[in-house]
């Protein structure tokens, strides 16, 4: 068996790096991307999926979850970053610790050219509003990065954004081959 | 019969006199200023910005300490620019959660400027159809005496739209730092010990 044929479940990883952190509220505005994790986190009884209408309700969960003793992730595509920047507010302000995984849109081999712009956006928006950023091109890197970016927001009281990029989820192409 | 709007110190005041256990969230604003002329305390988690999330806070708090009563005390300001969270809330049904907005029609902290709730805008039918348990308007304080005898029946989430005067009070103001609000109000919940997780 050459390398290339081994599938590596990326998603089950990081299910694996979020369980092994003790997450137990999942925030998640749906994408693509996700749906094998989302699927694989709620089927898991120590995690309480809580989807949301709008991904900035996510940081409010987030902060409520830690004064309350929990710790949480936030599920959201690219162009969710641009609702919560103002939220982010509460995250610097109190210290408080959140996590983030991201799948992206608008940038490898997108086909919408209105996800461009939030895509292009997404990580220095959040750098700018003092969320550290990681980000994610292989299957192999994905349940390491997630578990050393969940160890960092939480024993580090920081935010903390993981990108899973077009190269790993792939890009949608609305059944245009060109 | 004539209604008088209610003086919002008088309403916070009621609801959070035997407190007890009660976890509190304040909206920023004047809700929080309210919830703090009642007595600062650590359980009290009073918001200097991040508006619209008030509520949000409150459900993240309630799903992690269910047998704990939370109250989410904000104003309409603050809950109309996060809506949606009262769909999200529902579809959650913490029962242990109540929402109570203090609505006086109008932008506090700005100027007074009229909010959508001045022209007819119901947010209780609002959390009503969203599927709220228990969804009231309130104009009465023999009815907020009764909102605050349900807060620990564990049969929410409950939501109270109560219509307040549109008036000033002088500020009482909470510690500005987040980094003290939130670790007091860690401290106070999980104990001492909830600096070193």
């Amino acid at each position: 068996m050459t390398p290339r044929a081994i599938a590596i479940d990326w998603p089950a990883d990081i299910h694996a790096a979020l369980s092994a952190a003790d997450i137990r509220q999942v925030a998640s505005v749906p994408d693509a991307g996700h749906a094998r994790l989302m699927t694989l986190c709620s089927a898991d009884p120590r995690m309480r999926m809580v989807p949301l209408t709008s991904e900035q309700e996510g940081i409010g969960l987030a902060a409520g979850a830690w004064l309350g003793g929990q710790r949480s992730v936030l599920l959201m595509q690219s162009s969710g970053v641009g609702n919560c920047i103002n939220a982010l507010a509460l995250i610097e302000s109190c210290r408080f610790p959140f996590l983030t995984l991201i799948t992206m849109r608008g940038e490898f081999g997108e086909f919408n050219p209105w996800q461009v712009p939030m895509g292009h956006a997404a990580g220095p928006s959040l750098e700018l509003a003092n969320v550290i950023v990681h980000r994610v091109s292989g299957a192999g890197e994905a349940g390491a990065t997630v578990a050393g970016a969940a160890r960092l927001a939480f024993a580090s009281y920081r935010g903390v954004a993981v990108l899973l990029s077009q190269q790993l989820i792939g890009a949608k192409s609305f059944g245009q081959q060109r | 019969m004539t209604t008088v709007a209610l003086d919002r110190r008088a309403v916070a005041g009621a609801l959070l006199a035997q407190r007890g256990d009660l976890l509190v969230v304040a909206g920023l604003g004047a809700p929080a200023w309210d919830a703090t002329a009642a007595g600062d305390h650590p359980l009290n988690f009073p918001l200097w910005g991040a508006m619209g999330s008030a509520a949000m806070v409150g459900l993240g708090l309630a799903l992690a300490q269910p047998l704990h009563p939370v109250l989410v005390l904000t104003g309409d300001g603050e809950m109309l620019m996060g809506l949606g969270s009262l769909a999200t809330i529902a579809v959650q049904r913490p029962p242990n959660l109540a929402i109570v907005v203090l609505d006086n029609e109008r932008y506090g902290e700005t100027g007074m400027q009229p909010t959508h709730t001045a022209h007819g805008v119901d947010l209780a039918a609002v959390a009503a159809a969203c599927g709220f348990a228990a969804s009231t308007t309130i104009r009465t304080m023999t009815e907020v005496a009764a909102l605050g005898a349900t807060l620990r029946d564990g049969r929410g989430p409950r939501f109270a739209q109560v219509k307040i005067a549109a008036d000033n009070p002088p500020l009482v103001l909470p510690p500005r730092d987040g980094g003290l609000l939130k670790d007091r109000f860690r401290a106070a919940l999980l104990g001492p010990d909830a600096a070193l997780i």
